[in-house]
């Protein structure tokens, strides 16, 4: 579970998030819309820990060893291989070894990186760089992940290929907090939608079947302060 | 916690072994001062024994500082630290980590630094090269255990580069002095007992300031 309650925080005059609340439990996965400077990657800082906010508070069920991280930069060392870094990342996780064996396996499988495994990640095109990312976030199967624009740099197979990844995290009960400006991306796989802007969520709601054009245009209305 | 620096040492080395970037630097950089300060003075006026523990540190600390520049730089890449500071770590083990990679590092610069040393200013280091070795080992302690936790600090600034010098130089004046002070009895070709007083305070600092830098590192890196 996630709890996120009245969570404020500021830098300088600004005002990265405003009394900002929600709960999630397993199996939901929230996506958050809003413009740049909205406070999205704010949010999710302060939901991972990174950022002590200056009210309220958050909790995650498990603790930071719950949490899987996808940012706009990929956290890789690009003088190791695929593999290195997953060990090095595995094992800050304390990822037994024959899990890690298993986990490793079946990521690089399912994120079509079986030729690069032993690549140095500087050697790496951007879209696969996002993928050993993405497996970069679940080595430690993580109960909780929060994505803040994970579809950068990913063409369109590798999307889907994510798509396929995220839905079969949420099908095993995982939590997803995703933020993205891009309304395409984020509306197949949530269950619940907020729009913010200036720091707050100025809606959220259950997604209820609402498609993408449906929700583009709920989004436009809400950040535009309609 | 052991566990956790110890993966964390072992990654920077591993990387710093692929790239080789700051450890050519740094021993070229040894290389090129220990030659001008040979060929640059005057045998006849100054005894390059006298000369000499003066030369050895300053080369010693100025080439650390490439070591300890590199240390944070390398996480900021792909913003690792991130990374890092959401895992199940503790922010000392992180701290721990940096250090012994510091210290293995700063150590391969010294361990080739040395022998070049002894050629260029024809001193005997062989007789006392245990003393001198623990002399060595406990200046650098000091200095890499402050120049660490600086080294976070600066890592985020836009002047890094610059910044780290002037904030850690102050902190290396103390036990420099006594390092170059110990070196000097030891060259000098008098007993190591003389230089216990120095030795003493290179301790005291290395405990004062690893147990310091420990406290103040989470402060460092927390947003």
């Amino acid at each position: 579970m996630l709890l996120a309650d009245g969570l404020r925080h500021a830098f300088g005059a600004v005002r990265a998030l405003d009394d900002v609340s929600f709960t999630l439990h397993p199996g939901q996965t929230l996506a958050v819309f809003g413009p740049n400077g909205a406070g999205k990657t704010t949010l999710l800082k302060v939901l991972a820990g990174l950022i002590q906010p200056r009210g309220g508070r958050a909790r995650i069920e498990g603790g930071r060893s719950a949490v899987g991280w996808i940012g706009h930069q990929p956290q890789l060392y690009g003088q190791l291989t695929v593999w290195e870094n997953l060990q090095f990342w595995a094992g800050l996780y304390d990822v037994p070894e024959p899990a890690f064996v298993r986990r490793e396996r079946d990521l690089v499988a399912r994120l079509g990186l079986q030729a690069y495994e032993h690549q140095r990640v500087r050697e790496l095109s951007r879209g696969l760089v996002q993928r050993v990312a993405i497996a970069r976030a679940l080595i430690h199967d993580p109960r909780v992940l929060l994505l803040d624009e994970p579809f950068t740099g990913l063409d369109r197979t590798a999307a889907e290929e994510f798509r396929a990844v995220l839905a079969a995290q949420a099908a095993a009960g995982r939590v997803t907090v995703l933020v993205t400006h891009n309304v395409e991306e984020g509306t197949e796989l949530a269950t619940d939608i907020a729009f913010m802007r200036s720091g707050r969520f100025v809606d959220m709601a259950p997604r209820h079947g609402r498609g993408a054009a449906e929700i583009a245009d709920a989004y436009r209305r809400a950040v535009s302060g309609g | 916690m052991l566990r956790h620096a110890w993966r964390l040492a072992r990654k920077d080395l591993l990387v710093e072994f692929r790239s080789r970037t700051a450890i050519l630097s740094a021993v070229v950089f040894t290389v090129l001062v220990l030659m001008v300060f040979n060929f640059g003075r005057d045998p006849t006026a100054v005894a390059a024994v006298d000369l000499a523990p003066s030369i050895l540190w300053v080369t010693f600390t100025f080439a650390a500082m490439l070591a300890l520049n590199r240390a944070f730089q390398l996480e900021l890449e792909n913003q690792a630290l991130d990374g890092l500071l959401l895992a199940p770590v503790s922010r000392s083990s992180i701290y721990l980590g940096k250090l012994i990679a510091n210290l293995v590092f700063v150590a391969t610069v010294e361990g080739i630094g040395l022998p070049l040393f002894a050629l260029f200013f024809n001193v005997r280091v062989v007789p006392v090269h245990g003393p001198l070795v623990g002399i060595i080992a406990l200046a650098t302690l000091g200095f890499v255990a402050v120049g660490t936790l600086f080294s976070a600090m600066t890592a985020r600034t836009r002047f890094a580069e610059l910044l780290l010098p002037v904030l850690l130089l102050p902190f290396m004046i103390p036990p420099l002095i006594w390092a170059v002070l110990a070196t000097a009895t030891l060259l000098a070709g008098r007993p190591l007992s003389e230089a216990g007083g120095w030795l003493r305070l290179l301790a005291a600092f290395d405990i004062l300031f690893v147990a310091l830098a420990f406290v103040l590192f989470p402060a460092t890196v927390n947003e």
